[in-house]
Formats: C-alpha cells, structure tokens, sequence
C-alpha cells in the first residue's frame, strides 16, 4: 500500500518534469487567476466617495440645515389656546366666562364628583403623588393591583392592565403583538393613536373603509388568496382587526357582530378601542360587547382610556391573560414609564365604585344623547355627524366653503358666538398634515349627565341662532 | 474646538483603569504614545479646556474569569430551559403557561414559541425581584406588600402582611420630594378638592387650564429658556414630540443607550437613524462628518436637518453625558441637540438646573432641553424647554397637545409647589439644601461602594449607582438578600443590559440619612461577601475617613 502511493507520487513529479513549459506557465496563470477571483470582490457594495478631507471640510462649511421647527403665524388658529379658569367640569370659566360645557369628555360628570375627590385626597395623604418609577422598579402600588382587578372584574375578563396615559395605552398595545411582516385591517377613521401604535409596530397595514364590511372582507378574501400562495409564510403571519367601538372621529358605531364572524371565518383576532364607548354604552357601561351582547372573549383585546367616563388619568387593556400578561414585558408604554400616581388609580377605582353602584347612570346618559342629537337637528347649514346615544357628536358644515381654513374660521365663529351665551363648544382639532384620513372641520358637542333639560335646550337654540347669523 | 486638545486631557480620561471602547477618550489615554498619530480624529473628543470640572467616569472592564462564568451561567440556563420545555412538552412538568383559547387554537399563534423562551425559563426563575407592590409613600422608606409563590413565580400570592420600613433604594425619588405631607402634598389636595383629577379634554380643545400655563412659565424660568411646554407623560414627551421635530430626509443621530422612548420618537418621525457609541464623542463626529459630507444614503441630497439625541445621565450607565463636547461638536456641524435629563433634572448643577448647570454651560446652546416631571418633582409627566418659537410649534403640531388629555390638576400643583422650593420661591433653602445633600450622598455612597471592592459604573456625581453582579444567579439572588435585611433594591439583567452586564442600580436620594446609608452600605458589603460580589481589582485606599460633611458639593467644584 504504501509503496504503490509513492509510486504515484514519483510518476507525478515525473510528469512535472517532462510537461513542456508552456503547459507550465498556463497553469501557473490559471491557480494565480483562481487565487485572484478568490480574493478580489466582483462587484462595488457602494460607491465609494474618496472626498478628501479637504474637500469634506468645504462640504461641512457649505451645508446649511433647515431650522429645527418652521416658524408659526402669531395667529395660527391652534396657537393660541382658550384658557379654563377653575374646574373644567358643568360649568366651565373659558376666557373669563362662566359657561356651559359641553366640550369636555365627562361623559358622567364624575370629573367633580365629591365621592371621587375624597378618595383622591385621602390617597393623596397616603402615597403622596408621583410613584418615582415603573412598574418594574417599586413603582407597583397596591392601588394599581386593586384597579387592575376591579377593571377586570367590571369588563368580565380574565386580567387588565393599567397605563399611566391615555394615548399611550393601544398605541403601545398593537406594536406588543404585531411586529414586522404582520398584517392589521384597520378601519379608515381610526384615531391618533391606533396610527401611532401601527405606525411603531412596522406591520403591513391594511385600511378598510370606514364600517364597511364588504370592503373589510375584500381585503380579507385578499390575504386568503395570497395566503394560498404561500401556505408557510402564512402559517406565521399574524392578522389583527382593529377597530374602535364608537368613533371619536365619526361618532358611530363599529358593526361588531358582524366583526366577530369575520374574525372566526378569516381567523383574524380583534383588538377594540373603547375609549368613545366605555362607561357609555351598555346596560352596565362595559361598552360596545355589552351593547351588541357580544360576548366579551371573543375580542382579543379591549383598550379604553380612562380620562373621558372615569374622568381620571390614563388608560387600561383588559382581556384573557394569555393576551394581556404579555404586554406586561412588551408594551413599552407599560414597562418604560413611570406608573399611574396612586391618587389617580384610586380616583379610578371609586368611579368604577359609582359607576357599579348605579347602572342607572349610563341609561340617564343615553337619553341626554337621544335628546341632545335630536335638539340639534335641523340646524340651518349644519348637520349633525353620528349615532343618537354618541355622547360625542360633530357638527359639521352643510356645505363646504371649499377651503378647510375657513371652514374652521366659520365654525369658530359659531364656537365664539355660543361661548359669548355661556355655551362651551370646542373645534374637533386634528393634526392636518399627520392623519393618514383627515376627518371634515367640525364643532364638537359633548353631552354628560349633568346638562339639564333646559341646558341643551339653551345650547341647541344658542347654536342654532349662530348657524343662522354665521352661515348666511 | 482646538488642536491643542492632547495637553490638556488630564481633565477629562477617566480616574483608574476603564473599560476600553466603552469610552472614546479614555481608550485614547490608554493608548497614549498614539495620540499624536490619532490627534486629527480625537481632537474633539479630549477637550479638557471645555470641561469646568472633572469629569471621572469609569466602567472597570469586566474580569475574564467572571464573564466566562457568567457565560457558563447562561449556557446551564439554557439547557435547562430547553429540558424543561421538553418535559412540558410531553406533560411531564405541570405547565403554569396561559393557554390560547379553544376556539382560537387554529388561528396565528400570537406568539412565536421561541420569543417567550427568556421570560418562561430565565425571567420566571427570579420574577420576585421585579414588580415588588408598594403600600406606602416612595421616600427614603417604603412598606412592602409581602407575597409570596407556591408555584416558583408563576403566581404570587399576597399573605396579607406587610414589610415595614424598607430602605427604599430603587426608586428615582432624587430630592425627596415623594412625599405625603409638607407644602406640595397640600398643594396637591386644595387642587384636588378644587378641581378634581381628571381634566376631560386637550390642551387644544378646553383642556388648557391656566394652571397649567403657570407651570410652563415657572419651567421655563427653572430651566433659563425662553418657553416651556409641559405634557402628562415623561415617555410621550419623547415618543410624540420628536415627530414633530425631525421627518422625512432628517437625520438622527442617537446614542446606543438611549431611552425606550427616545428610540420610539426617532423610529415614529421617519427620519433616519444612526447610532453612535456610548458617550463616545468620536463615534459622534465621524457620523456628523460623514453624514455630511456624503448626504442622504442613494439620493445624496443633502440632508434637511440633523437632530442629536442624548440623555443627562443614562439611568442604567450612571455615566454623564458628555455635553460641553456635544455642544462644541453641534455647533461645528450645525446640528441640533435635543437633551433629555429625565434622571440629571433637580439631581445635578448647585441649584438643580440639571447638567447644563452642572457643566457651566448656556441653556441656550441646547435646542431642546427635555426632562420629567416623574423623578426629582416626585409627580408624573415630561417637559420640553427651549426658543419661543420651538415651543410655538409645538404647542400647535405636537401629538401631546392635539389629541391626549391634559395633565391632572393635583399633579400640576405638585411639581409647581416642589419647583418653587428648589428654586427658593417658597422662601425657604429646602430646596437648595435638598440638592447639597444628594450631592453629598452621592459622592460618599459612590466612594464607600468602591472601597469596599464593588464594580460601581458611571460618574462619580451621578445619584444612578450601578454595581455589577454580572452572573444571572445573583441577579436574583441580591435582590433577594437585600430584601430580607430590608432594603430593596432594583437589580437588572438582559435585555435591559448587555448579557453579562447584569446590575444592581441604587438611586440615591437626598431623603436618605446617612445612618440610612451606612446601614444599607453595610448590609451591601455583608451580601456581597456572601455572593462574592466584590470583583473589583483595582486598589482604593479607604480615605481617612473624613467627617462627612467635609465631602461637600463645593469642594467638588473645584
């Protein structure tokens, strides 16, 4: 064996000998060739700028920024804020007026509830105010735990979980489950926040149009088609709904029996904003699922803020633990922000006390609706956008100038006029250039359960008589 | 900016042997006999002259031995984790693991299995250490609700009792003014009882109280800048500000460190984001140099602006930025600083103006001066200071302004009330002795952790201390121990650190006496001989222990 492997080697040392050389030198060419191709990159990552650094000197003295904001007009119209004086609840000073709100989100007039203002106070004299960290970091109080568990208990869900700012909360929910390569459905009139957390999610977003099913199950037989395609990926792609129970932007409601089937025929999990619709809708204030009688398991996820019926700060999600619990490491609102103040929390917990204690609140509530949409109909040159028990209509111009801007100039007319009768409206304010669907100018009419009869009666007439002098 | 830089960089290298790379300049000391080669690039990056006062920051470099036991540690885990899901798997093992619903289970799953594999197998083992319920004020003490888990923290149960009078190490509570009486506590309840808590609507709409413009003046005039904008959210002020100060063809230049929330605002703005080392102000002027001069990536327009985001003190570093360098680098370039002190606003500078102050400099030389409300005010939510026509803008395009609720009335009065105090509009030097003393505890808690043998990071003025525990047992392990001598502290790992760099963070506040201090210095030295936690190798001569009230603020000064 080992002989006749060094006869081989000798015949080949042999055979290098007798090759003639050019046969040599060819080969030669052909390993350098090789080693070359090996080493040598075929291609340019980048086209690479040899600037000297003289020249990047003179690029560096030459480039002029922009400046860091663009200047704003002295009476740009969301400049100059109205200013409140005292309590912003029934009646509300703006700009040195005693007036009539219907502009704030206190849907239950809980904002100067005696009851909510003692808990307050007495957390207040426990805790102090500020928590001095996140949840993660002893900034878990006890009250935080006992809201968690009353708001679950309240929604008759498994688990829910507090955040320390209202927005924050779903734009904090959605990028915690659906990431990149995902696909939301989302409805068109969406508010600002739900954009916000799709935006920081860096799905694929998909809009339907607003409370269209037909549209929604286009897109939806869509992703079918395209799932077929591709059966593997589609096995990992997650797929959300996300919709809001009553619009702040439109003031209706989302159809959501018609949502639940869907999402059990597309296998599509739902995520909910409630903050229009908690402690509004239902005979016990749970919101859209209590209304439709949907049962509550079958959303995946329901988010509300706790600033507009609760009249406190900040915002919860609450469903099954499975869902939830994760959000608890991976919402970063949650585990990146300081907690709620406990005098807020508890604040929070003595509304849900009230609002359990006298259901009777959301039906008192859903008349002042009826009767405030049914008082401003007919209203010259103006309409009024949304559901009768919406307790957050919008008063929208008949007939458009054509210009946004003075749209909202005449509709501030209007809101001057009313706030000169001790009437407080407010514009619906949108960031123009940032909404993917910019909702039409509007007057925002509030409605709470401390409005009297006579009030919106007031109110009604006050807007009507503006209308008529403004708009003609 | 002078070439002159290498004379004077005794200023500003770090006090004893340092991490390299984790510091631009202090790795060019070590390499010393390059400077001269190196003095093109560096010139920015030593400039002593710039500097008012020491700058001794240090981040020892972590011992061989150590990192590969710490390694070692999270291999073991790993197994483990994998044997245990294993026998989950085959119902071996009880599984305490929330279930997807029945009807659902043909859907997506929500999450991909390997995702939670840290949390269910690593995280879940030492759960016990974060979350901790509070039943008191956050100040010097705390109570704790004690709990307790039969099932290895899946869930805790509460027994009913509680721990009384915690050393409250852990929470940002830096002038002490978490607090349930005194002047903002009473402030906070007469706005409570006038106003209630909630506001109902937003700043644009009828949610602009003149309280709330009152504090934005008082803001403006603590921070030494035109105009003040305050909003209800610390984290939002970053995530729905910075949107509206850089977009499209903008670019961000962003420390690798940074904030959640400031990686969140850069991210939504849709401008590009680069990220430069840790403090490392070479890492910085290369990106400027080369975003300049190359442009916009494959249109090489030119770019519309360049924003720099930085911290004041980074909360999990302990270190300082370096500002005095960020400053003249911003000017040279023409780039625009946004800072956030949401920790060093109240705890640095001799009158708490933060670390503008701190370093001598002009509040005006910052574009965006960023902070919170949450820490040194003991209240909740974030501010943005800066020209009049910054804020201009951002009281009519900012997120915050436009579409969430405005800040609560009691949480207004707080941080007025407590702001006042600091600046001594009430009167009194409560505030200007609140911020000597955290000074003074800073420097002496900072001074006895090293000589006791701990790895300590970061500045020696920052009230942030983290000391390494590096292995994953002892993550747990200290936060454990600690508890039963009660104190409690936060101890963190992955992924809030790097892997190996696990910590225990200690906030130092000026409500702690200094037999609080001793106390929880000596209970630190009992458990770190009991874990084995004093790694450190360099040799600190314990000072001939000064009385400590000649450690004083102003002998720092100097």
């Amino acid at each position: 064996m080992a002989s006749g492997q060094q006869w081989v080697l000798v015949e080949m040392v042999q055979a290098f000998y007798e090759a003639p050389a050019y046969h040599l030198i060819l080969e030669g060419i052909l390993i350098l060739w090789i080693i070359r191709l090996l080493f040598s990159k075929t291609y340019k990552l980048q086209e690479r700028s040899d600037l000297t650094e003289k020249e990047k000197e003179e690029l560096i003295e030459e480039w002029q920024p922009e400046p860091l904001v663009p200047s704003v007009s002295k009476d740009h119209p969301s400049l100059n804020y109205d200013v409140v004086t005292g309590p912003p609840s029934h009646k509300i000073i703006v700009n040195g007026k005693e007036c009539i709100n219907f502009a704030s989100f206190n849907f239950l007039g809980l904002l100067d509830n005696e009851r909510v203002k003692l808990k307050a106070l007495s957390s207040l004299k426990k805790y102090g105010v500020g928590t001095c960290g996140p949840r993660g970091f002893y900034g878990t109080f006890d009250v935080h735990l006992e809201l968690e568990e009353r708001l679950a208990k309240f929604m008759r869900t498994e688990e829910a979980i507090i955040y320390s700012y209202g927005f924050a909360t779903i734009a904090s929910a959605i990028p915690a489950y659906s990431k990149r390569g995902d696909i939301i459905f989302v409805d068109e009139a969406a508010c600002f926040s739900i954009q916000k957390g799709l935006q920081a999610s860096r799905s694929f977003i998909k809009y339907f149009k607003h409370n269209d099913m037909e549209d929604l199950e286009r897109l939806l037989k869509e992703q079918e088609i395209e799932d077929q395609k591709n059966p593997r990926k589609a096995r990992v792609i997650r797929r959300f709904i996300v919709v809001e129970g009553l619009y702040i932007n439109t003031a209706d409601i989302c159809p959501l029996p018609e949502l639940v089937k869907l999402k059990y025929k597309y296998k599509v999990r739902i995520f909910l904003e409630e903050s229009m619709s908690f402690g509004v809708l239902g005979e016990h204030g749970r919101g859209v699922t209590e209304h439709f009688g949907v049962n509550i398991d079958d959303i995946d996820l329901i988010s509300a803020n706790m600033e507009n019926a609760v009249a406190s700060i900040g915002g919860f999600c609450c469903g099954r633990s499975f869902v939830i619990d994760h959000q608890r490491l991976s919402g970063q609102g949650y585990c990146f922000s300081a907690s709620l103040p406990p005098m807020l929390a508890t604040a929070a917990i003595e509304a849900l006390n009230i609002m359990e204690e006298d259901p009777g609140i959301f039906r008192v509530l859903r008349d002042k609706c009826k009767h405030v949409h049914k008082a401003l109909q007919g209203t010259p040159g103006l309409k009024v956008v949304g559901e009768p028990f919406a307790p957050a209509l919008h008063l929208q111009l008949e007939n458009s100038t054509g210009s946004r801007t003075n749209d909202l100039k005449l509709l501030r007319a209007i809101v001057d006029y009313s706030l000169d009768r001790q009437i407080a409206l407010t514009l619906a304010r949108y960031l123009e250039k940032e909404e993917r669907f910019l909702p039409p100018p509007s007057i925002r009419v509030v409605v709470t359960v401390e409005q009297t009869q006579e009030e919106i009666e007031k109110a009604a007439q006050c807007i009507r008589e503006a209308a008529l002098k403004i708009l003609k | 900016m002078t070439e002159s830089a290498g004379n004077k960089n005794e200023d500003c290298h770090a006090a004893n042997g340092v991490k390299p790379g984790r510091n631009g300049m202090v790795k060019n000391h070590h390499h010393h006999h390059q400077y001269q080669k190196q003095e093109k690039v560096y010139n920015a990056a030593c400039n002593g002259e710039l500097y008012s006062r020491p700058f001794i920051e240090s981040f020892e470099e972590t011992p061989m031995l150590v990192a590969v036991l710490t390694y070692m540690g999270y291999g073991i885990l790993t197994i483990f984790g994998y044997l245990r899901d294993f026998m989950r798997e085959w119902k071996i093992e009880k599984c305490h693991i929330a279930r997807e619903r029945e009807e659902q289970k043909d859907f997506v799953p929500l999450y991909q299995d390997f995702e939670n594999f840290y949390t269910r197998n690593l995280y879940m083992r030492i759960r016990d250490s974060w979350n901790r319920p509070i039943c008191s004020v956050p100040g010097a003490t705390f109570d704790l609700v004690e709990r307790s888990s039969n099932d290895y923290n899946w869930t805790f149960e509460y027994t009913g009792r509680v721990v009384k009078d915690v050393i409250n190490l852990g929470s940002y509570n830096y002038l002490g003014f978490a607090e349930n009486t005194g002047a903002c506590a009473t402030a906070a309840g007469e706005a409570t009882v006038k106003f209630g808590v909630g506001v109902a609507s937003t700043r644009q709409e009828i949610g602009n109280l003149n309280r709330h413009e009152e504090l934005e003046k008082l803001t403006a005039s603590f921070l030494g800048v035109e105009s003040a904008m305050a909003f209800g959210m610390g984290f939002a002020t970053n995530s729905m500000n910075i949107p509206a100060l850089a977009g499209k063809g903008c670019l961000i230049l962003s420390d690798e460190l940074n904030h959640a929330s400031l990686v969140l605002g850069a991210r939504l703005s849709g401008s590009t984001i680069r990220v430069f080392k840790h403090n490392n102000m070479q890492s910085l002027e290369k990106l400027l140099r080369d975003a300049i001069a190359h442009g916009q990536p494959r249109t090489h327009r030119p770019w519309k602006k360049i924003l720099i985001l930085v911290e004041g003190i980074y909360s999990m570093e302990g270190s300082i930025i370096r500002l005095p360098e960020v400053i003249a680098l911003k000017k040279k370039y023409k780039a625009y600083l946004y800072l956030d002190e949401a920790h060093s606003i109240g705890a640095l500078g001799r009158s708490g103006r933060g670390v503008v102050e701190y370093f001598g400099l002009d509040p005006k030389d910052v574009d965006v001066m960023m902070g919170t409300f949450t820490k040194s005010f003991g209240a909740a939510g974030g501010y943005i200071g800066g020209r009049k026509d910054l804020i201009d803008y951002l009281r009519s395009h900012s997120h915050s302004a436009i579409y969430a609720i405005s800040m609560s009335l009691p949480v207004v009065e707080q941080i007025i009330t407590s702001m006042k105090c600091i600046m001594g509009m009430d009167g009194t030097t409560i505030g200007r002795s609140r911020i000597q003393r955290l000074a003074e505890n800073t420097v002496y808690f900072r001074r006895r952790l090293r000589e006791m043998g701990f790895i300590i990071y970061g500045n020696n003025d920052s009230p942030v201390v983290p000391m390494m525990l590096y292995m994953p047992a002892k993550i747990g392990a200290f936060g454990r121990e600690m508890l039963k001598r009660n104190i409690g502290v936060v101890v963190v790992g992955f992924p809030a650190t790097p892997i190996i760099e696990s910590r225990a963070r200690f906030c130092i506040s000026a409500a702690h006496t200094k037999e609080m201090l001793d106390r929880a210095l000596d209970v630190i030295s009992e458990v770190g001989d009991l874990l084995q936690l004093k790694y450190s190798r360099r040799k600190v001569l314990p000072s001939l222990d000064r009385p400590f009230d000649e450690t004083t603020y102003e002998e720092n000064e100097e």
